[in-house]
């Protein structure tokens, strides 16, 4: 059976290795606790663990900010000198600034439109009464949520899509054996590839004026969903398809039903594989997103570093720069939420 | 021209069977009267309340999208009830395949655009043109290196400063050094059909050098060219030069004056001086949202003439504000000096070369707005003078072609109504059966008549003649 998946399998090794790197050093951590505790010098050792857990990567940060701003400044580009972290750091208070000035007239419109309908009740004209959304340009901020609601709804996609597809997959080796080439081939697209074709296609099928969403937010979540399928399509099929024997055979003795089957035995075997592959998936999703973005020019944080390196001023690069750090957060965040996740489904595994 | 005139030649397309809707809108409009000899839609259909109201518009980050900063800034699109948002555009494909796409309502288009949609050279759709944005706003500007190799040789005036324009001659010398060394000579300009491409194209081939020509269906465009020319999106511009990939570039504001404050090149000639008072930008959409929401584009055309007149009002005293406005990173972005430089009536050359150019952006005088006949005629010659028309036409498909784009009933429309209510002058309005006559002004001497599109073809040295075609290996034919 191992032998068959093969093929499917090996992304999936890589990914436990990953997956568990991150839990072999939490188990070296209190492995080191444990040993020092059983030494007289306890203290040493509280100190040993204190270093490695805080005092190293503080180090590490102070070290790359130090020397980033000695070897900024050595670079000069046609926009002055690559930004230091003190620029930078600026131009996330003029960020906050340009929010709170966009918050400000967006509450203007809304004041003048109520007054403006007022007006036109009052004068008997209801016709003239309008109830338009503020059109102004997006902050900062509204990138950011833009680019978390299409990389949600594209995960979301995805999910739904390779989820039963893996399964189907992990159960029957012909299945399998049937989408096997198309996976191994549609996986390593780049996002990049699949936009025009996507972009096409949506807008020949989105025909109405004024669509529920946005083309360019369908684009790009279809995108994020084409090219962070994969993985949980992958790890949903090793998953299921490495189900112990026997509890299959138990549930042929038990004449479980189809249904049964599948919520009693499979899924929750496979749950571990699922969520190791979701996770993947969705740090997939983050980086192709954000690709999708500055390519087709669809709202979100790709777009605003796209923009900002159009828009060649001054500022540019500290806000674009900027704009990584966040990006790496966000990237960063969503990883460590998917993985709090799969630590609660593996805690809870019953079978 | 009279009223009465004018309603006569609109008449005359009506039977031709184009357009016949607008044609009866414009007409009221123009003859402030109730009868029209075209029924259909009605007045009050493009002066009723905006069928569409939220909208979303697209530009690239130019300066001479200002009209549309102007208008949404200044509230003229909110005076005519329309909540319109702005977003720019990473390059002119992504523009226009958004137009076409529906994803934009509208946008701040390359003149070209409309009128190469509109006959299948690229992405093939029905778009038009019901005003022109603005006249002039470009430049050329060359590497510190190639202006190194050829300042010596400009013959200069008393204040010690090259005499103007430049000719592209001076490049010649530059040009063979570069073919010596078995080096391609190569120039950006923003995209296949945009004016920078005909501009850069017209100044280099006055000066003798060929631009190269285009084969059926190819977008390279350098068969047989002494200076090959490349696509790069306006703001990548300096970049690019930066890099080394090209010599020089045509491009808009303020990509000539990046180059200057970066140092990285120096402008030779801005487009005013190789066409006086060229037409440049448009607001391009698409013709089946006009046929729906035709209240909806005359108000956007309304508050779009409004932003324009604020633009040029009082010599310029709105020019500092506008700048404020473009420098916005949501707009243009680029620092405000940078915009300035060439938004208030100066233009930097070389640095310390400062030279008055009062005409450089004009969005409303000289009746900038209207969508002249004439202008979509000349972007037609120039088309078949490169070979992106590949096969001669007839005086008869230019003059169709180009009423099938530009859509000065639609200006009227919204025009007529702005003189009504008495807020711009009856006089910025043309009196015009939409060909400008014969126009002079080129840097070259030739006389552009739009009424003789295959005669003016005729005069150039280099450019396809009546029955030649281009393929791979060269200009075959006539």
């Amino acid at each position: 059976m191992a032998t068959a998946y093969a093929d499917i399998a090996e992304p999936n090794e890589t990914t436990d290795v990953s997956a568990q790197s991150d839990a072999n050093t939490a188990t070296a951590n209190t492995e080191v606790e444990s040993a020092a505790s059983q030494r007289p010098n306890l203290l040493l050792g509280k100190l040993q663990g204190f270093a490695k857990g805080l005092i190293a990567p503080t180090i590490g940060i102070v070290a790359f900010l130090l020397l980033w701003a000695v070897l900024a400044p050595q670079v000069d580009t046609s926009l002055g000198a690559l930004p230091g972290p003190v620029e930078v750091g600026e131009q996330s208070v003029a960020l906050y600034d340009e929010w709170s000035a966009a918050k400000d007239t967006e509450a203007e419109f809304y004041a003048d439109q109520d007054a403006r309908n007022e007006a036109a009740i009052a004068a008997g004209n209801p016709g003239s009464v309008t109830e338009f959304d503020y059109a102004g340009p997006p902050t900062f901020l509204d990138q950011i949520f833009t680019s978390l609601k299409t990389v949600a709804l594209g995960f979301f996609l995805a999910t739904l899509v390779a989820v039963p597809i893996g399964l189907l997959a992990g159960l029957s080796p012909t299945f399998n054996a049937a989408i096997n080439p198309l996976v191994q081939i549609m996986k390593p697209v780049s996002p990049l590839a699949w936009l025009p074709i996507v972009t096409m296609v949506i807008s020949a099928m989105i025909t109405s004026a004024d669509p529920i969403l946005p083309k360019a937010f369908v684009i790009s979540a279809l995108v994020v969903m084409l090219c962070s399928l994969w993985p949980t399509l992958i790890n949903t099929a090793v998953g299921t398809a490495s189900i112990d024997k026997d509890l299959l055979n138990v549930g042929r003795v038990l004449k479980l039903g189809v249904f049964a089957k599948l919520t009693k035995l499979v899924l929750p075997a496979s749950l571990p594989y699922i969520f190791t592959g979701m996770r993947l998936s969705l740090g997939v999703g983050w980086m192709v997103l954000i690709a999708a973005e500055m390519l087709a020019q669809n709202p979100g944080l790709g777009k605003f570093v796209w923009d900002e390196f159009q828009n060649g001023s001054s500022q540019s690069l500290a806000r674009i720069m900027f704009a990584v750090i966040v990006i790496g957060f966000i990237g960063f965040g969503l990883d460590r939420l998917m993985m709090s996740l799969q630590a609660l489904v593996a805690k809870n595994r019953t079978v | 021209m009279s009223h009465n005139e004018f309603k006569g030649q609109l008449s005359r397309r009506t039977a031709l069977g184009t357009i016949a809707v607008f044609a009866a809108g414009a007409a009221l409009a123009s003859c402030g009267s109730g009868t029209s000899d075209a029924p259909a839609l009605t007045a009050a259909n493009i002066d009723g309340p905006p069928e569409k109201p939220n909208l979303k518009l697209g530009f690239i980050k130019l300066t001479d999208m200002a009209p549309l900063a102007v208008a949404k800034e200044k509230g003229f699109f909110a005076e005519e009830g329309l909540n319109v948002e702005l977003e720019p555009q990473a390059n002119w494909k992504v523009l226009l395949d958004g137009v076409i796409g529906g994803q934009l309502d509208g946008a701040h288009m390359l003149a070209g655009q409309p009128i190469a949609a509109t006959i299948g050279y690229g992405t093939r759709a029905d778009l038009i043109a019901p005003l022109s944005l603005d006249l002039n706003g470009n430049a050329i500007t060359l590497s510190n290196r190639v202006w190194a190799m050829i300042k010596d040789s400009l013959p200069k005036g008393p204040d010690g400063n090259p005499v103007h324009p430049i000719s592209a001659e001076v490049l010649k010398p530059v040009v063979t050094e570069f073919e010596k060394q078995g080096k391609p000579f190569n120039m950006g300009m923003v995209f296949p059909v945009s004016t920078h491409n005909y501009e850069l194209r017209y100044w280099l081939a006055a000066g003798g050098l060929n631009p190269g020509f285009y084969t059926d269906g190819d977008v390279a465009g350098v068969i047989g060219a002494d200076v090959k020319l490349s696509v790069t999106p306006p703001p990548q511009m300096p970049a690019t030069l930066e890099a080394g990939t090209i010599e020089g570039y045509c491009v808009g504001e303020p990509w000539n004056q990046a180059a200057v404050f970066k140092g990285i090149g120096v402008p030779v000639i801005t487009d005013h001086e190789i066409w006086n008072d060229n037409p440049e930008k448009v607001f391009g959409l698409r013709k089946d949202f006009a046929e729906r929401f035709p209240a909806t584009t005359v108000a956007m055309l309304r508050a779009i003439i409004k932003a324009q007149q604020w633009l040029d009002a009082d010599g310029g005293a709105n020019r500092q504000e506008a700048v404020e406005i473009l420098s916005r990173p949501n707009y243009v972005g680029a620092d405000a000096e940078v915009i300035a430089a060439s938004m208030t009536g100066k233009f930097t050359f070389e640095k310390g070369d400062t030279r008055d150019a009062e005409g450089f952006n004009i969005f409303f005088d000289k009746f900038a707005g209207y969508p002249y006949y004439s202008d979509a005629i000349w972007y037609l010659t120039q088309m078949r003078r490169w070979g992106q028309i590949a096969d001669d036409k007839a005086d008869q498909w230019y003059f169709d072609t180009a009423k099938s784009v530009y859509r000065p009933d639609l200006y009227l429309a919204a025009s007529n109504k702005l003189v009504a209510d008495e807020v711009i002058p009856a006089e910025s309005v043309p009196e015009t059966d939409g060909f400008r006559g014969e126009q002079g002004g080129f840097i070259d001497g030739v006389i552009f008549d739009g009424k003789a599109p295959n005669a003016y073809l005729a005069k150039f040295d280099i450019g396809l003649k009546q029955g030649q075609k281009v393929t791979a290996s060269g200009v075959t034919g006539g």
